[in-house]
């Protein structure tokens, strides 16, 4: 109850969205995953939304908040499936979700995430080598 | 002159009561064949409105109307609270102007996302907000 079930699969989580979100599902939501992220030391999150026909400014700022908070954990997050009436709505409520990640499905999700990892991977050991080269 | 053809009212107490309130509006909404996207706006405004109801006013209740100007078909929708009011509401309607630290969206947004919007309120008194969203 006042639970949206999330997936482990391997360094991700993935959560589908298929209710009709309220303020309070969205608030455990954000808690839930921020939560997974650090117990599994995740390095993806994927939120479906695409059975979300509505995203007020409450539930566009949750995403936001799971995105900024998942980065200061090391984790990426993708939004996927927003429907076209949502995202034309969002920007024009003036909560453009600025900042977070979007694919057209899971499948896209999936492969940007593994390349937004391995682009965080490719930049890290730059910056050690960068380091290396350091005078002592 | 416009005609209302079809009448509901709906108290707002909980987040249970908003949750029926957004599938009663989209059945009103879809019963006269709004677009998708006017569905959208519609029930995103709402969604907006009675949160403040919620937030400011802890209770109140909604009217859902068809109504009709001869020209054209949409639905009305009036947000009433006997809340603390609103002392200043250019001020309100300003993006980004919340007493709430919130950010500040819901009227200014609501409004934006709908054809005709109207808010009066006393201090004291409470506040009721009124839109409409046309078919198309
Ligand atoms: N029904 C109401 N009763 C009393 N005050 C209200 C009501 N609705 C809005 N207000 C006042 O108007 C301000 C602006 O409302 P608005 O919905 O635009 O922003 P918010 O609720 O502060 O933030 P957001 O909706 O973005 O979370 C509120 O901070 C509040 O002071
Ligand atoms: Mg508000």
């Amino acid at each position: 109850m006042d639970r949206i079930p999330i997936l482990k699969m391997g360094h991700f989580l993935l959560v589908t969205i298929q209710v009709d979100m309220y303020d309070r599902l969205a608030l455990n939501l954000e808690n839930d995953l921020i939560n997974a992220v650090q117990a599994h030391e995740s390095k993806g999150v994927l939120i479906d939304i695409s059975a979300v026909s509505i995203v007020d400014s409450f539930m566009g700022r949750i995403i936001g908040n799971i995105a900024t908070m998942s980065k200061i954990m090391d984790a990426q997050t993708v939004v996927v499936g927003m429907q076209p009436a949502v995202a034309i709505t969002l920007v024009e409520l003036g909560l453009p979700l600025a900042g977070v990640y979007t694919a057209l499905n899971v499948e896209k999700g999936m492969e940007l995430l593994q390349q937004k990892i391995t682009e965080e991977a490719e930049f890290d050991i730059g910056e050690a080598e960068e380091d290396d080269d350091q005078p002592e | 002159m416009m005609i209302s053809l079809n009448k509901e009212t709906l108290k707002i107490v909980s987040e249970q009561d908003v949750v029926l309130f957004r599938q009663r509006l989209k059945e009103y909404a879809s019963k006269i064949g709004m677009s998708l996207l006017n569905q959208t706006k519609l029930i995103t405004a709402s969604s907006e409105l009675v949160r403040n109801i919620l937030v400011y006013a802890r209770q109140g209740e909604v009217i859902i109307e068809v109504v009709t100007d001869r020209l054209q078909t949409g639905v009305r929708v009036t947000f009433k609270d006997q809340g603390p009011g609103i002392a200043d509401i250019p001020k309100a309607m300003q993006d980004g102007f919340s007493t709430n630290k919130s950010l500040g969206l819901g009227l200014p947004g609501a409004k934006r996302l709908v054809n005709y919007f109207d808010i009066q309120s006393t201090p004291g008194n409470g506040t009721t907000v009124t839109i409409i969203r046309w078919k198309r």
